[in-house]
């Protein structure tokens, strides 16, 4: 694989950048150049060699600098981890589907030994090494959602399904997209949802939720979701919002393409077998303006999209103050030509 | 796209466990481990019983962590459409047939303070496996099993000798009626209650329960019915302009896949809401025999979940 | 402000008997008891007499009269508190057996925290019978330091406990029994639009 993961920070001096090699396979999520909202989901089914889509889970060269900073979230504010008491059968679930997986497609960084319930986990890269009984918490240093949700990229949420409807019961959220578990733990799929404009009017949860609740074992679904970030920051929570809500202030024409991040979240859905739960991963990426303009077409691309926003989105995404100097910063590289269907580089 | 990824199996034994009723173990046909369910899921099993493709659903009676084999007990029907009377008669150890993944209509509620099961005759099955699963998570619940004897009621010895006094067993053929109106009378806040039987059980069963002040939301059952039959008629497809003849014993959806035709489903009970299907025309009185669409959805005519409704007589154009 | 396009946003139907049920635990304020006598009014006398109604409110000796005479013949247990008439319904759950309908009638708080108190007993929200009257102040919860601000008249509000500026959003967690307060001039610090007493 020849992963080399960087030394990075998401705060305070924000030392986080993509490698020029890690630029291609950005999961740039917008497949025309005008904007549209859709449920685009699609069978979470293994893509090209060294794409995102490879694997299930995703490690890339963020992964060890994304821990520590998921470890330092987590140590200032222990509610963005929660698991409702009836959970305990999905948390040991996510942690058997992340295990396998991840010693399946990452064999030189993780190690999952089995035999019965005696289970011997090998993180290389975070050091660690846990032998543990399958299904007795009492055996692992945090409950099994917090311990192996500290140790995959991404924010996770699990969903219990009852009453025709899914409850988002139990998660593990360190990087999101401004909403708070702690607030919304416990809530349905509307719920949850609810802050989210346009999307209710259209029909589009009602179609999503009939679609998730016949999520069947053994057949993830994946989609892309997206917003913009100042700063290559992870926890843009409500929490914290007062300390990070004044980023937007400090864009300028001169910084815009280095502040201004393109956040895309792939979002993936597994059925979990025991608890017939619904696990929810989001593996968020970041890309600055500068680093996305050096793909041509997504330079092309992403102005005509921003352009082509409603208001609403604009409103929702909190992206006002900075979309003019965003699409100014843009605006030399669309030189009208067409670009080609699809997110992904030509 | 439709229906569930199918694995194939081997029947690894087969056993008569009540009078009519058999129980059938299956293994990977690679040995490969199966998937873990949880307690109240079925799988679907595809039959080609002589000219016809059946997929009937059956409960998953074993124990939910158990990779190794599944199991499912099946009621030899009388007025079988095909299905049981094959898996009596045509499949044995050795056989290789194809089943779905587990999927859960049935799930206990899992923020219930305590279980109270209901089971009428081969209505016992999905609560095999979710007591299992009630058992391991130390849940407080107790089963009601009505049987006409005691050579007919499935398990009747192994549930008493597992569960001990956690399971009570009626006899019809001592007269022996459930106590509904006494045991939902004396339950605990938060107690749930599920049902599984007979249509005219569960009927009287959802009755009492609303007659003793339960809401509706602690109130859950499940009954796998075969999709009734009726007359012939005609489904024209809007889409590929095809025309398909569902004959009196069929299904839209068995009509379909007979001929060919890729249309949605999942659990074939008229359930899951999968198999929900836009009605373009319709010259004919639409039976809705589902459980899933709303009552303004049925007087609509504009809906029809392919695996149980069916038309009088006529045609129905359907967005396919 | 009881429309919301915030599907988190509850929606309280009104109250209606359970003809069935052979006990109903009522709770309610001063302005929800007006939608208590209506509910008898559409019952039989025998449904009030499986009633036990928890009056939480401060009540002068007047009020107490006329609506203790309102209420008969359901047994009225008066509350001088809201967080008193709450422990009170706890405590009744404690011991109480299924077929017991739960009802709220009054304020968002008051309906709020008797549906939060019925999901520890495991009764699910749909299940529980709801009417809003009176005033629409809210319970709020700040975001960022977590802390409840009760009885909330305007938007925005000063958190009590971090003394943040908050938009009270329509965002409404069963769980807490509460709306969320979220920092409003976090972009610009003192960027404060004037308060407005939506909720009174």
């Amino acid at each position: 694989m020849g992963l080399t993961f960087r030394n990075e920070t998401f705060r305070d001096d924000f030392t986080y950048t993509n490698s020029p090699s890690n630029i291609r396979r950005f999961p740039f999520p917008f497949v025309e150049d005008q904007y549209r909202y859709s449920v685009n989901i699609e069978p979470h089914t293994p893509g090209p060699k060294g794409s995102p889509f490879e694997h299930h889970f995703d490690v890339d060269e963020h992964y060890v600098s994304e821990m520590r900073d998921r470890a330092m979230v987590l140590a200032a504010d222990p509610l963005r981890c929660q698991a409702l008491p009836h959970m305990m059968t999905a948390q040991w679930d996510m942690l058997e589907l992340l295990m396998t997986s991840l010693a399946r497609d990452y064999p030189e960084h993780f190690t999952l030994h089995r035999d019965g319930t005696a289970w011997h986990w090998i993180n290389r890269p975070l050091g660690i090494d846990q032998k543990f009984t399958f299904l007795d918490a009492s055996t692992l240093p945090y409950p099994p959602m917090e311990f192996i949700g500290r140790q995959v990229q991404g924010d996770f949420s699990i969903q219990d399904q009852r009453d025709n409807q899914l409850w988002m019961d139990a998660g593990i959220i360190t990087s999101q997209a401004d909403w708070s578990l702690d607030f919304d733990v416990g809530m349905n799929f509307f719920e949850w949802h609810g802050p989210v404009p346009l999307a209710h009017e259209a029909g589009v949860f009602e179609r999503a939720l009939k679609f998730l609740l016949n999520l069947q074992i053994g057949k993830p679904v994946r989609r892309l979701n997206w917003t913009m970030t100042i700063n290559p920051r992870l926890d843009t929570s409500p929490e914290n919002y007062h300390k990070w809500a004044s980023d937007r202030m400090t864009v300028t024409p001169e910084n815009v393409g280095q502040k201004v991040h393109l956040r895309v979240e792939m979002q993936g859905l597994f059925r979990l077998p025991r608890s017939n739960a619904i696990l929810f991963s989001i593996r968020g990426y970041l890309m600055s303006l500068e680093q996305i303009v050096t793909v041509p077409k997504w330079g092309r691309r992403l102005p005509r999209v921003l352009a082509s926003l409603p208001p609403e989105l604009v409103e929702y995404k909190s992206l006002g103050r900075y979309r003019d100097m965003a699409l100014a910063y843009l605006a030399p590289y669309d030189d009208g030509a067409p670009t080609s269907p699809g997110g992904g580089p030509d | 796209m439709s229906g569930s990824l199918l694995r194939r199996v081997r029947v690894a034994e087969v056993e008569r466990v009540a009078n009519r009723i058999k129980r059938f173990r299956f293994v990977d046909v690679d040995n490969a481990p199966l998937s873990e369910f949880s307690g109240g899921s079925h799988i679907s099993v595809v039959m080609h019983a002589g000219d016809r493709l059946l997929r009937n659903p059956y409960s998953l009676m074993g124990a939910p962590s158990d990779t190794s084999s599944y199991q499912i007990s099946v009621l030899n029907v009388e007025d079988s459409r095909g299905g049981s009377k094959f898996m009596h008669e045509k499949v044995s150890v050795g056989t290789e047939l194809e089943i779905g993944q587990p999927l859960n209509l049935f799930p206990p509620a899992k923020l219930a303070k305590k279980h109270v099961l209901i089971a009428g005759g081969i209505g016992i099955t999905p609560f095999m496996s979710m007591m299992n699963e009630l058992d391991g998570l130390h849940s407080d619940f107790e089963l009601h099993y009505g049987v006409r004897s005691l050579e007919d009621g499935a398990y009747c010895k192994y549930l008493q000798s597992r569960y001990g006094s956690r399971v009570n067993i009626y006899r019809q053929d001592q007269g022996q009626l459930i106590p509904l109106e006494r045991i939902l009378g004396d339950q605990r806040l938060g107690t749930h209650v599920y049902v599984c039987g007979p249509k005219p059980m569960i009927e009287w069963s959802l009755q009492t329960a609303k007659l003793l002040g339960w809401p509706d939301e602690n109130v859950h059952s499940e009954q796998f019915s075969a999709p009734p039959p009726g007359k012939q008629f005609l489904v024209k497809l809007a889409r590929s302009g095809r025309e398909v003849i569902v004959r009196g014993h069929q299904s839209i959806l068995e009509a379909l896949e007979e001929n060919g035709v890729d249309a949605p489903f999942l659990c074939r009970g008229g359930a899951c809401g999968q198999c929900e299907t836009q009605v373009v025309a319709c010259d004919g009185f639409i039976e809705h025999n589902d459980h899933f669409l709303t009552e303004p959805e049925r007087v609509s005519g504009k809906k029809i979940m392919i695996c149980m409704s069916r038309i009088q007589t006529g045609s129905i154009t359907l967005d396919l | 402000m009881t429309v919301s396009t915030i599907k988190s946003r509850p929606i309280y139907p009104g109250l209606s008997p359970d003809l069935n049920a052979r006990r109903n635990i009522i709770v309610c304020d001063k302005a929800g008891a007006a939608a208590v006598t209506e509910l008898f009014s559409r019952a039989d006398s025998a449904f009030a007499e499986r009633t036990t109604i928890i009056l939480a409110d401060s009540l002068s000796a007047t009020e107490t009269q006329t609506l203790s005479r309102d209420l008969a013949p359901a047994a009225v247990e008066i509350q001088p508190t809201l967080a008193d008439g709450i422990a009170r319904l706890r405590q009744l759950l404690e011991t109480a057996p299924m077929g017991l309908r739960l009802y709220a009638a009054g304020s968002e708080p008051l309906i709020g925290l008797v549906v939060q108190a019925g999901l520890d007993f495991s009764i699910d929200h749909l299940s529980i019978r709801t009417e809003h009257r009176g005033s629409l102040m809210r319970r709020v919860q700040c975001v960022h330091c977590k802390g409840y601000i009760e009885n909330v008249t305007t938007n925005p509000v000063k958190c009590t406990h971090c003394g943040l500026t908050l938009l009270v959003r329509d965002h409404y967690s069963r769980r807490l029994a509460a709306f969320q307060g979220v920092c409003i001039d976090a972009e610009v610090p003192g960027e404060i639009p004037p308060t407005e007493a939506l909720y009174q």
